[in-house]
């Protein structure tokens, strides 16, 4: 009755993690339901009763599914998605679903539309976002592992604000049928552990084709991999771009010791460049909304969610008032600029010379572990987590948080960020790269470093 | 001045597939409202689609049909605006890289000859749903039963110069796509409709005018009217010194005329960008040309052919292969032993009236191909065999013979029974018998038809005119 002890526990950790409105959805119900179910299943599966939270965009039956918009609340979705599927099959228990910024649209989880989360460490300060609530709660130690999503770091970031594993698969190698789109090209679930072997079994259990996702690559499922003993006759690649001279003194500190530790384990470090990934950023800002525009029309409040019926009366003035009530700014703004980008006239400034850059920022990588490169390795993130309130009225400042992440996301390619020590108490990460589809020689040198570097290590 | 009149029309078929475009609700006509619906087509949060293998294979053959290049990739992309019958706020469509390119449509006009309308693309998308006006009062409900169905967008090059060109060339399209299989193209059930643009300009000038669309026309022979009236108004206006401008207008059946929509999003700008959701569409090259191998014989190919190796008149020839099954029964009748020309009369007579009646054939084939059998042996009239005929439509299992006797219908050559009828005849119309023998012999025919009204249509004609110049000499 492995399910049943597991349910209560994490029932009550729950309850005590609530001051970090981590959580948008649970019930002790719901859990106790998951475990009747998981000690009920003929084997215990892979995952066997491992409670895993769900980022609130990703849909469940159960639960309503609201991508911490006022947009959906209150929305149940009428199927699972694969990947939770997949979890509960291979034996997990769907333990709660998480806040997140309003559609995945953010850094720090501060524009949810039900409220901030809290960074475990510290109250006034943000877990990253936009994914924050799947990061807290495996940072507060309430569940081992939890989905959250991808578009432009939004795992990857939390987890290293948060100092827990963060792994984002590559492109195509986990089905995206049941995550609420935001931006589809660069959309990619992913996973949240408190361990490289947790998140590991996590993202195998949930990768693989999946025939309702046109995009899924027809590749066997990932396979988790154990540690490798050391970094032998691997070559690492330090993207020059990757490290700028105002680069957070803690931050620079903790990955210098991460280089220290790839030598000790035997690794080879060499400098590359990726010249294009400076432009990483505003390239995404191009990309990523103008699929979000497209992706977000559907809630017009016609068919589901919130409807507002408008002063006119008419269909136009109920699409206004539904929209203008139920989307935050920062899910407005980038409505306006993914809009802006794709309208005529403008189409080609914007979104074809993102695309074209888009390709050429992949190029880059491509050169690069085409030259011999096992890995890259970068921070995560330029600064450890900031204050709440403290990028709020700079969009621009808050885009820049995901710099050393957007990049990876625009070139499909998997990438993780590992806890390699703190920063006057706040963690931080390091990030590895790995090319298309090679998460298994990631997440292997990934279990070497973390057995080596100690995550909670005050670094100067 | 002499205006020249410039049409292009623009043509959605629905591919006939069981499934949706990119799910896998069935794709029924007339089901009770919202119940083809899922997830995907119902546009709900996380749901994503995949292309129907199937459609895509119709689009192709339709392309082919039309002598396009299918190109081995095209690209899905999304045409984005707000309606309440579109549930995800765009539509897959293809833009700028579609299915198929560069066809032509062949047939003859009434002013111009055989001429060739350029297929300018053909691309493959999905349908919205549907707005019901009628069913809650004061209240629009959306169902979106058709929401998701496949469509091929077929367009044409401006190269139609006449309403009655442009109600030609869709006839001959929609006998291609009918006869490739590719669609049903019933305008009345919603899987075919058009969209036509219009504009004029001296005669010789070779820059376009402002062109209109016109819509909302629910059959071909409207869609010339819908074109003759716009036509007339386009006139009109530039004849005035007024200036004809950029417009949708739609067509009323009842009154003839086109009325302007007073729609505000006349520049509709559709942000058209590649659906990410959907990797490009790849076809390889003998894809492709199995493709081509999936076409049977297209309307012009048989009509050729029938005129050619059987001898029938191109008029029968054009009539005949104005469908596919028609043409199929024809030629079973002819391979059933019956001569073509009266095969072909058959066919184009009872035969078709009972096909445009019920869309079937009542009499198969080689039982008409019997009953022709008595005709040319005389056992019975060709006006007994037409009802004959419309006996076997009733009980198809009925032997043409067997039917014909039990009708009567069978023809009595006998020397003595047609005397009797002529002495019966004769008895009755002395004053006739008498003009006759005084010399005014065209009372023959008279007297012919006196004696088969007589026999209830079972003398043989042949017979009873000797019978008569020996009664009357």
């Amino acid at each position: 009755m492995r399910g049943a002890a597991t349910a209560r526990e994490v029932g009550s950790r729950l309850r005590g993690a609530e001051p970090l409105n981590a959580v948008l959805h649970w019930s002790q119900e719901l859990l106790d339901a998951e475990a009747v179910r998981v000690d009920a299943m003929p084997e215990a599966g892979p995952l066997a009763a491992m409670p895993i939270a769900l980022k609130d965009n990703i849909v469940t039956v159960e639960q309503p599914t609201t991508c911490g918009s006022r947009i959906l609340e209150g929305y149940v979705s009428p199927y699972n998605a694969t990947a939770v599927q997949r979890l509960r099959a291979a034996g997990a228990l769907v333990a709660a679903k998480a806040n997140m910024d309003e559609f995945a649209m953010g850094s720090s989880t501060e524009h949810s539309a039900f409220g901030r989360v809290r960074h475990p460490l510290d109250p006034d300060r943000v877990p990253g976002g936009s994914s924050g609530g799947s990061a807290a709660l495996v940072a507060a130690g309430v569940v081992p592992a939890a989905l959250g999503s991808e578009t432009g770091g939004s795992v990857r970031q939390p987890a290293s604000f948060c100092g827990v594993v963060g792994v984002k698969p590559s492109y195509g190698r986990v089905s995206r049928f049941g995550l609420v789109a935001f931006g589809s090209s660069l959309d990619c679930i992913s996973v949240f552990g408190r361990t490289v072997a947790d998140a590991a079994q996590v993202l195998s259990a949930i990768s693989g084709p999946d025939p309702l996702d046109a995009t899924t690559v027809d590749r066997p499922p990932m396979q988790a991999p154990g540690p490798l003993p050391d970094l032998r006759g691997l070559r690492i690649g330090l993207p020059r771009e990757y490290f700028p001279d105002d680069l957070h003194p803690g931050v620079a500190a903790a990955l210098r010791r991460t280089e220290d530790a790839i030598r000790e384990l035997g690794g080879e470090l060499c400098e590359v460049s990726l010249p294009h990934s400076m432009f990483a950023v505003p390239t995404y800002y191009i990309v990523a909304p103008a699929e979000a525009a497209a992706n977000l029309a559907r809630y017009d409040g016609v068919r589901y969610g919130a409807r507002r019926i408008g002063a006119e009366g008419d269909i136009r003035s109920l699409y206004r008032a539904t929209r203008g009530h139920g989307f935050g700014p920062e899910v407005q703004r980038r409505i306006l600029v993914g809009t802006y980008v794709l309208s005529a006239g403008y189409y080609d400034a914007y979104y074809s010379k993102a695309q074209q850059t888009r390709a050429l920022i992949a190029d880059d990588f491509r050169r690069a572990f085409a030259s011999g490169i096992d890995l890259l390795l970068t921070p995560t993130t330029p600064t450890p987590a900031f204050r709440a309130g403290e990028k709020t009225d700079d969009p621009v400042a808050m885009y820049l948080a995901d710099i050393f992440v957007s990049a990876i996301s625009l070139a499909g390619l998997p990438a993780l960020s590992i806890p390699v020590g703190r920063s006057e108490g706040l963690p931080v990460g390091a990030q590895l790269i790995a090319p298309a589809f090679e998460e298994e020689r990631m997440l292997a040198a990934a279990g070497a470093l973390e057995r080596v570097i100690p995550a909670d290590g005050e670094v100067r | 001045m002499v205006w020249e009149t410039v049409i292009g029309l623009e043509v959605h078929v629905q591919l006939r597939t069981r499934t949706k475009m990119f799910c896998a609700c069935r794709t029924t006509f007339g089901d009770p409202p919202n119940t083809n619906v899922c997830p995907v087509c119902l546009g709900l949060p996380g749901a994503l689609p995949v292309p129907n293998a199937e459609a895509v294979r119709l689009g192709a053959i339709a392309a082919l049909a039309l002598g396009c290049t299918v190109h081995p990739t095209s690209v899905f992309a999304r045409k984005n605006y707000f309606y309440p019958d579109l549930p995800k706020g765009y539509q897959i469509s293809q833009f700028d890289r579609p299915l198929a390119t560069g066809g032509h449509v062949a047939f003859e006009s009434a002013e111009r000859g055989r001429i060739d309308i350029g297929i300018t693309r053909l691309h493959v998308e999905e349908d919205a749903g549907k707005l019901v006006h009628d069913r809650f009062p004061g209240k629009t409900a959306v169902d979106l039963n058709r929401a998701g169905t496949p469509l091929a967008e077929i367009v044409g090059e401006p190269d139609l110069r006449s309403p009655a060109e442009a109600r030609a060339y869709l006839t001959t399209l929609r006998q291609i796509l009918v006869y490739a299989g590719v669609s049903e193209c019933s305008m009345e059930q919603g899987s075919l409709r058009v969209d036509a643009n219009l504009s004029i300009r001296p005669a010789g000038e070779t820059r376009l005018g402002t062109k209109t669309e016109v819509k909302n026309m629910n059959s071909f022979a409207n869609v010339e009217r819908a074109l003759e009236a716009e036509r007339a108004r386009q006139t009109a206006l530039v004849e005035s010194g007024q200036p004809v401008r950029q417009v949708t207008l739609l067509f009323n059946a009842a009154t003839g005329q086109v009325k302007p929509t007073r729609s505000k999003e006349e520049s509709h700008d559709y942000r058209y960008f590649p659906d990410p959701d959907l990797p490009p569409l790849e076809l390889n090259a003998e894809w492709i040309s199995a493709r081509r191998g999936d076409l049977p014989e297209l309307p012009e190919a048989r009509r050729t052919r029938l005129e050619q190796a059987l001898g029938i008149p191109t008029y029968d020839a054009r009539v005949i292969t104005g469908e596919a099954g028609l043409a199929d029964y024809f030629e079973r009748v002819v391979g059933a032993g019956v001569e073509a020309k009266t095969a072909a009369n058959w066919v184009m007579g009872d035969v078709m009236t009972s096909y445009n009646e019920t869309g079937a054939f009542p009499v198969p084939a080689e039982r008409l191909a019997a009953l022709v059998g008595l005709v040319r042996d005389g056992v019975v009239s060709h006006q007994a065999a037409k009802r004959v005929y419309g006996e076997l439509a009733r009980s198809p299992n009925g032997d043409p013979k067997a039917v014909a006797e039990r009708l009567g219908l069978v023809q009595v050559s006998d020397q003595g029974a047609l005397g009797g009828w002529v002495d019966e005849v004769l008895a009755a119309h002395p004053a006739e018998v008498a003009r006759y023998r005084g010399g005014e012999t065209k009372l023959m025919a008279f007297f012919v038809g006196q004696v088969m009204k007589r026999s209830r249509g079972k003398a043989d004609p042949k017979g009873v005119q000797p019978v008569l110049q020996e009664k009357l000499g």
